[in-house]
């Protein structure tokens, strides 16, 4: 089966005034029909910005895409014109934001937001979209339909507007829901109802998800793949469990041990990634991670190792079948 | 360094609770936000004790009340003995060297129009400490060592840095008074992952170094397990259970802290995938009308017929561990 969606060389940059950032350098994955993929980076590492340059989000200027293929169902989505392109989007492909404060209308009632994404992509009539709506919302679990229909984004809590993004994401029937930091702004114990109430219905309703995160703990719950970014790039790509239990990239390696763990006995000191994330703006031809890497070599500094490895598993490090032996006698 | 012991903060039946008005010119009382309504604990000196807790709980406003960037609307908090709950202004200013704070967000904590030096040096200058120029220099140039900053960052401005930087700017603000206990709210929350336990490790060399005291306000609870010696867990505005950190992570007893474990992903897919999770349904009450007796029952899975009607007090149900329980 094709996957159902190909990313290929992206590029993405933005003009900003400290100089040219290449927020996305390069990175390829792809997402399967149905599979969960993560995308894990810290802060500026260009995970957000391959999202929504996958649905043409990018703000231009200051930003551009100025490489790359993305295929969505078989269509080049960089040909697409805009009128298809809103088609797309929140069509075909649903998204979750972060702050749904933010992303929903604030003076628009919550009804009225679910059945305009029902009568623009749907051409439902305000009955039928009406009834869908209150479907969609028993389907993420909020009850009392009709009523919450009826109120604004502000009258509802944090976890109820997330649910809210998620019907809407739903509504039209997506293969794909792009959600980035979907609980990030939530509390904890509301963050497990959203996560867990995303995996069920994705699973049920057979929809892709790309999970864009910083956490460590939900992508190891919630992914099959996982795609580990830092500074634009796709250091390391591969199976959850592979990528977890083996990493191959000094920076996958580092960001897991540095984390302190609930179901391991208290450590006497954490291991922190040492030194500071990379500028942007100042980058060598040589590997980002290098200046934080404790097994750099000088073969570093020439040039970026390409993302390669074996079945599936890739890394972009010159070192990695050694790191994947230091790793696995560590374990 | 000092060795733990007696306790150099004991809070006493604190309520903080924040009048809701309506109107413009005639102001009305419609009601109150009850943000902390009666919480004990005790901060022992040399300890780290975990304050833990969802938004809205209270933690925060715990810390403000400590340190009296809020006046509480009734209870003690006995600083070395002398209650400063109902201090006036004056007599604070000596307070606030002794009590000092890191805040979550060192994005907006900083002054951006400063360099780094000025920053650091403020709080020296404000308490007349070193009134010499030189020698103030020398002493910001310390702190930033400490912090793991070299000198030349006191030339900088907030922005030069990157968030993990700044945030041992806010530390080395917080030492710069030689302060003995800290409130730390939220101090690692806003940092990258790989930031993290690099600040972590800091807080840990600094509590060693000069003998600090930390009350640390989190919602991460395994970074709080890595740093506390105790930990107070809060739920709409109360304390629902107190133990060692130890005890707590290994035998919580209350049904929140359950839930609230249970909520944390473990970063290891084969241990998650053996997992069976349930998550805690329904979500926080309003504190402008909690729920009566106890406040978790109506998301409690245990609760009984009393649980609605009785308030259930912080017990001590082994020794040093306490529950606000009646089913635990």
């Amino acid at each position: 089966m094709p996957p159902l969606l190909e990313v290929k060389n992206l590029h993405t940059e933005f003009r900003t005034g400290a100089g040219l950032v290449r927020a996305v350098d390069g990175i390829s994955y792809a997402v399967d029909p149905g599979e969960t993929v993560a995308i894990v980076g810290e802060s500026g590492s260009g995970k957000s910005v391959s999202a929504l340059s996958v649905l043409r989000l990018i703000p231009d200027p200051p930003g551009r895409v100025t490489q790359g293929e993305i295929r969505f169902g078989g269509r080049d989505i960089m040909r697409l014109s805009d009128a298809e392109m809103r088609e797309v989007r929140g069509g075909e492909i649903g998204m979750v934001f972060q702050e749904p404060m933010t992303s929903l209308n604030p003076v628009l009632t919550i009804g009225r937001q679910i059945t305009e994404t029902l009568e623009q992509h749907r051409g439902l009539d305000r009955a039928a979209a009406h009834r869908r709506a209150v479907e969609l919302l028993g389907l993420v679990g909020i009850s009392d339909a009709e009523r919450r229909l009826r109120q604004y984004p502000h009258q509802l809590s944090g976890g109820m507007r997330q649910r809210v993004m998620i019907a809407i994401a739903l509504s039209c029937d997506p293969k794909l829901i792009i959600a980035d930091e979907p609980t990030t702004a939530l509390d904890v114990t509301i963050q497990a109802q959203i996560l867990e109430l995303m995996k069920d219905l994705t699973r049920r309703l057979n929809v892709a998800l790309i999970i864009i995160t910083h956490n460590l703990g939900v992508v190891a719950r919630y992914a099959n793949r996982v795609n580990v970014m830092y500074a634009g790039r796709l250091v390391e790509s591969g199976p959850a469990a592979e990528v977890y239990h083996n990493p191959l990239h000094p920076y996958t390696m580092a960001l897991l041990r540095s984390v302190p763990r609930l179901d391991r006995p208290r450590q006497e000191r954490l291991d922190p990634v040492e030194g500071q994330p990379p500028d942007l703006t100042r980058l060598d031809a040589g590997c980002a991670f290098r200046p934080r890497c404790r097994f750099a070599v000088e073969a570093c500094a020439i040039a970026r190792p390409p993302l390669e490895g074996p079945a599936g598993h890739l890394a972009a490090c010159f070192r990695s079948r050694e790191i994947g032996r230091v790793a696995g006698e560590a374990a | 360094m000092n060795a733990i012991g007696r306790p150099l903060l004991e809070v006493k039946g604190l309520r903080m609770h924040f009048p809701i008005t309506e109107g413009i010119v005639a102001r009305r009382l419609v009601g109150e936000v009850k943000a902390v309504d009666g919480i004990d604990f005790t901060v022992r000196r040399g300890e780290t004790l975990g304050l833990v807790g969802e938004s809205g709980c209270g933690k925060t406003t715990t810390g403000r009340c400590i340190l009296r960037l809020e006046k509480p609307t009734s209870g003690e908090i006995l600083y070395d003995g002398v209650d400063i709950a109902q201090m006036e202004r004056k007599e604070l200013l000596a307070l606030r060297r002794r009590i000092q704070v890191i805040f979550q967000d060192p994005y907006s904590s900083l002054n951006p129009r400063m360099k780094v030096g000025d920053i650091i040096g403020e709080p020296i200058k404000v308490h007349g400490i070193q009134p010499d120029a030189t020698k103030r220099t020398a002493r910001v140039h310390e702190l930033l060592s400490v912090c793991g900053l070299g000198p030349r960052f006191a030339d900088r401005y907030p922005h030069e840095m990157s968030g993990g930087q700044r945030q041992r700017v806010g530390i080395a603000r917080a030492l710069a008074l030689n302060p003995e206990f800290i409130v730390c709210d939220e101090a690692v929350s806003a940092l990258d992952v790989s930031i993290q336990a690099q600040v972590v490790n800091l807080l840990e060399d600094l509590r060693e170094q000069f003998g600090l005291t930390y009350l640390f306000i989190a919602h991460d609870l395994s970074v709080v397990r890595h740093l506390c010696q105790r930990v107070a867990v809060m739920y709409l505005g109360r304390i629902v259970e107190l133990a060692d950190s130890d005890e707590l992570f290994s035998n919580p007893l209350h049904p929140y802290t359950q839930a609230l474990l249970a909520a944390v992903p473990v970063p290891d897919p084969s241990v998650e995938a053996h997992r069976t999770f349930r998550p805690v349904q329904g979500e926080v009450p309003s504190p402008i009308n909690p729920p009566a007796g106890c406040v978790f029952h109506p998301r409690c899975p245990i609760a009984v017929e009393s649980c609605r009607r009785d308030r259930p007090a912080l017990r001590e149900v082994r020794p040093g561990h306490f529950v606000a329980c009646s089913e635990a």
